[in-house]
């Protein structure tokens, strides 16, 4: 077990190499870059010279081949680099916008486990009654219902209801749990929401095929319980597809958050994201781009461990 | 859905709410089977009906299916797919599938009627007064619970044991049912354990709660002939020792024979025929059970020619007959049959559904067929052989790990024979033997890792692909299944025309066309077949097909791969018959691998056994089967039931004890010194080479 997971881990690396290859030379390749983007946003007219000299200091003037041995290096020492626009590290500036958008993911994730599985599991259970046909039209609608407009839905009906917004300053969760919810609950329900419509499909329909298998007739022929089949024998079995989309769509999440953080004013990852590429900050844009992908290559790992402690027949040297 | 927890007050009121079992005193009393027969049945099931509803249709599956089981009696349910006879037994425990209905009939069971039984009073007799034991062992345990949990539910749900006490008792049943190390084995997942092993778990649930009766739905389908006898003895065992009444439902007529008291013949959802087995075998007074009995190879008996097969093919259950539904492949139908016959008292004792079985019991009926062909010699085999296979030998590499040595799995190890023209030779072994392996090594659909493969001169074993196929216009498959064989989104006249157009022989599509329709005709099948895809046919047309498609590019050898096991009895006899007569027309050689060594018997002329990826014993088929030497097919033969119930009587069945080894750590000298009855210290010791005993009988055993 311990082996199996640093072998992955081990094997993590060349993924890494080939996704920090890809990022920093694709990056270059475009036209472009930060020096220009920041002396000419300031609609000042700028010399040849002032460009030169803004690029010498952020090491752009040298061959790509040094400019990415010198990241690498970092690298090396986990040290993402500094952002060439404000010229903080990198780590600083994702850092505090990492915590807002990692625990929208989480809440959301959660938020779609509570009702997805309760609500997959009725529907397979009542197939074909009116059960399961509202539960398919909640399902269908959170699909079709971009996440965005169920924020802005959110909001105006706070504005009508209760005629206040949620805070616009972020508090984290272990200064004011309270204040911190109650910024952060609305933009995970409206996120969760489709979280939820996604897998209460994939729990319905896995749930429904196990309940089909042969163990399930066995269990009956035992005299077991209805409700000790669905828990015991049916919802373990089923629950291991649900497994592999919890964990893809939460890693998803952490970068695909960057409309309902614009609706719900955060100052999240996405918007960080969609920033740093405006701006050509190369160096912000790496760092974030190797932060998803370590994100992914964890997330994957936790789904097969998971898959491994839910299914005896999945074993890992 | 329903919250209950069961607790032992339950169980308990039960008791007090049941009558005080008439059942229990006979079974205490009495256990014999003769004596059985006159007591109060345990179960009673009248005129059963159940209908499958569907949006579309309304099928009924089963039409007045009546049974009686008495205390310790052992009921064999026969009948083809599409007979009723699962649906007619998951009726008694209630567990049919949500489309089922049961608009008509009664079960009994010790004086309850478990039809209008509310489902909790129902609960309780499932897995407590009557068990079930399902065909697949592979499926029918969660693969995610260990299997100490999947046995100890019956014992805390219904007898209210504590986990302890469970516990217990659930180690003392895997004891009862032979696997050693109980402790430690409830600890483990169904992936852990082997088929047999699984279907001994399965056994051990349904003994948990001392139930009265077991059903087993095709208990050894799935396994093989030597583990199948070792299952089937451990029932019939321990229904005799603890007075547990049976009932088997197969298809397998060897079974019921070995195992039967009495039989019901299922045929399109009703009851043809039932009585005591003995009688039912001897002097059977249906026509569906004659042809039955007629179409099955026996093991022990030379082959007199053909097999007598039912023609035709049973009606689907979508079709409603008025009358008897077995009238339209009957050979001696009359008009009067297109009424429903009543299942009246025969001669013999029983019940018949036939209104002519005064005329079959006063013999005016013989079975014949109409393309009854008596031939039965065996080629001459002074020929040059079509194909020979020398020293085959095929490792597969398997890894464990990353970074882990690699192991090889010995799958076929220095395999040696040759086939004459017009010649079938049989192979025959249990799975994982390495006999499917040898087929595929000879379609080079594997490459063999040592060893030559000689065919018209060439060896196939290090030709390049370009010659392959040219040769692989004369070397052709029938595969197992027909069901996953035939590609479903070609209709049959794609299918076969494929092989046509792959080597460019028909010129015209006009001219494939009609290729296509003397070949339907040639295996049988209507010219429209043609514009039919394969799931609308049927499991035994689908296989000639198969045959078609084979043939059509005229190859001079055919490997079947068990081509006929995954056919029901009478279809089975059809497919053995057409590649037989194709074989007389066309002077075609089969390589025919089978684990059923009465089919193998019948068709082959010569036989080879394999054990472990070795050849064991080689010789003709009625010496193999008649003066074996080798001790693995002595034991081979003896595990396979024979149709005949005086025959099994005077039979005392050795078993194999235990199970195959695996071919990853095979045992040193001869491979089956672990199981082998006789083995010594020697055989340990060096691998036995083949030698030739008798002329043309050759055996791997010092012992011989």
């Amino acid at each position: 077990m311990f082996r199996y997971v640093a072998n992955r881990l081990l094997l993590a690396i060349p993924t890494l190499i080939g996704v920090a290859v890809i990022t920093f030379f694709v990056l270059r390749v475009l036209p472009g870059d930060i020096v220009e983007a920041k002396l000419r946003g300031d609609g000042t007219t700028v010399t040849a010279d002032v460009i030169e000299r803004e690029r010498a200091r952020l090491g752009l003037d040298k061959p790509r081949s040094e400019q990415f041995v010198d990241w690498m290096k970092g690298l090396a020492r986990l040290d993402l680099g500094n952002s060439m626009w404000t010229g903080r590290p990198v780590i600083e500036e994702v850092g505090a916008r990492f915590e807002i958008t990692f625990q929208i993911a989480l809440m959301a994730t959660l938020i779609g486990c509570f009702i997805a599985i309760p609500l997959g599991t009725l529907a397979a259970l009542h197939r074909g009654t009116w059960i399961d046909t509202a539960v398919r039209v909640f399902a269908v609608a959170g699909l079709a219902v971009p996440s965005f407009w169920l924020g802005m839905l959110i909001i105006l009906a706070m504005l009508w209801s209760i005629g206040t917004l949620p805070p616009l300053t972020f508090t984290p969760i272990w200064q004011n749990p309270a204040a911190n919810l109650w910024q952060l609950i609305w933009p995970a329900l409206a996120v969760g929401y489709r979280f939820a419509a996604v897998l209460t499909r994939i729990v319905r329909s896995s749930l429904l095929e196990v309940l089909g298998e042969d163990y399930i007739r066995t269990a009956r022929a035992k005299g077991v319980i209805e409700s000790v089949i669905v828990r015991r024998h049916a919802l373990r079995n089923a629950l291991l597809p649900a497994v592999t989309v919890i964990g893809l769509e939460f890693a998803f999440l952490l970068g695909g958050l960057v409309v309902t953080e614009q609706v719900f004013s955060l100052n999240g990852l996405g918007k960080l994201f969609v920033q740093s590429v405006a701006r050509h900050d190369f160096t912000l844009i790496q760092g974030m781009v190797m932060l998803f992908a370590t994100f992914y290559i964890v997330t994957n790992l936790v789904i097969d461990l998971v898959y491994a402690a839910l299914d005896p027949r999945v074993r890992y040297q | 859905m329903t919250e209950r927890r069961h607790t032992p007050a339950a169980a308990v009121a039960r008791d007090a709410l049941g009558s005080p079992t008439i059942g229990e005193a006979v079974v205490a009393g009495e256990r014999g089977p003769a004596s059985a027969a006159s007591a109060q049945p345990l179960l009673s099931v009248d005129d059963l009906h159940v209908n499958f509803a569907t949006d579309i249709v309304t099928v009924r599956a089963v039409e007045g299916f009546s049974l009686q089981v008495s205390p310790g009696e052992i009921v064999a349910l026969v009948g083809e797919s599409g007979s009723g006879k699962s649906v007619s037994a998951h009726s008694i425990m209630r567990l049919l599938p949500r489309t089922g209905r049961i608009p008509r009939g009664r079960i009994m069971f010790e004086g309850r009627d478990l039809l209008a039984l509310p489902e909790e009073q129902m609960r309780d007799v499932r897995g407590r007064e009557i068990a079930m034991i399902f065909q697949e062992p592979m499926t029918s345990l969660n693969p995610v619970l260990p299997i100490g949990l999947q046995i100890i539910e019956p014992l805390q749900f219904h007898l209210g044991m504590t986990a302890q006490q469970a516990n217990a008792r659930a180690a003392e049943l895997l004891r009862l049912v032979g696997i050693s190390d109980p402790e430690q084995r409830l600890k483990q997942y169904p992936h852990q354990f082997s088929g047999g092993m699984r279907q001994r778990v399965m056994i051990a649930i349904g003994l948990a709660c001392n139930p009265k009766l077991i059903i087993a739905d095709e208990p050894t389908t799935a396994l093989d002939v030597t583990i199948q006898a070792q299952i089937l003895e451990l029932m019939k065992s321990l229904s005799r020792d603890l007075g547990i009444a049976l009932i088997i439902i197969t298809h397998n007529l060897g079974i019921v024979a070995r195992y039967a008291h009495r039989v019901v013949v299922m045929y399109s959802g009703r009851v043809v025929e039932q009585g005591d087995a003995d009688a039912m075998f001897h002097r059977p007074r249906h026509p569906y059970t004659m042809g039955l009995l007629r179409s099955v190879p026996r093991l022990d008996r030379p082959r007199t020619g053909q097999l007598e097969t039912i023609e035709g093919l049973p009606p689907s259950a979508a079709d409603q007959l008025p009358g008897c539904r077995f009238a339209p492949r009957c050979p001696f139908h009359l008009p009067a049959c297109d009424t429903p016959p009543p299942l009246a008292p025969t001669d013999t004792g029983g019940l018949s559904a036939c209104i002519r079985m005064q005329d079959i019991a006063a013999g005016k009926l013989a079975w014949k067929r109409a393309d009854a062909a008596t031939w039965s010699d065996t080629p001459e085999e002074t020929q040059q052989p079509v194909i020979s296979v020398r020293g085959l030998t095929k490792h597969f590499p398997v890894k464990t790990g990353l970074l882990a040595r690699t192991h090889q799995v010995r799958a076929v190890e220095d395999v040696n024979f040759a086939v004459g023209p017009g010649e079938t030779l049989g192979l025959v072994g249990e799975s994982g033997c390495g006999k499917s392996t040898v087929g595929r090594l000879i379609l080079r659909l594997e490459n063999p890792t040592m060893g030559s493969i000689e065919f018209g001169g060439r060896n196939l074993a290090d030709m390049s692909r370009a010659e392959l196929k040219a040769m692989r216009r004369k070397i052709q498959a029938v595969f197992q299944d027909p069901y996953s064989s035939l590609n479903p989104r070609m209709t049959t006249g794609q299918i076969i025309a494929e092989p046509l157009k792959v080597y460019g022989i028909s010129s015209s599509d006009a001219a494939a066309r009609e290729r296509v329709t003397s070949l339907l005709s040639e295996v049988g099948l209507r010219p429209e077949t043609a514009e039919r895809y394969p799931h609308q046919l049927s499991g035994g047309q689908r296989q000639r097909v198969g045959i078609a498609r084979a043939l059509a590019i005229e190859p001079e050898f055919i490997v079947c791969d068990e081509a006929v096991s995954a056919l029901d009895v009478s279809i089975q006899g059809q497919i053995v018959n057409l590649l037989e007569s194709l074989q007389r027309k066309r002077g075609l050689s089969y390589l025919f691998i089978a684990h059923d060594l009465a089919v193998v018997r019948h068709i082959s002329s010569r036989i080879v056994v394999m054990y472990l990826g070795r050849v064991m014993e080689t010789a003709d088929r009625d010496e193999l089967c008649e003066r074996p030497l080798h001790p693995y097919t002595k034991l081979l033969l003896d595990a396979a039931p024979i149709p005949d119930p005086k025959v099994e009587k005077e039979r005392a069945p050795r078993l194999i004890k235990g199970e195959l080894p695996s071919p990853l750590a095979p045992p040193t000298g001869c491979v089956f010194h672990t199981r082998c009855p006789i083995a010594t210290a020697e055989c340990r010791a060096d691998i036995p080479a083949l030698r030739e005993i008798r002329p043309g009988h050759t055996v791997a055993c010092i012992k011989v």
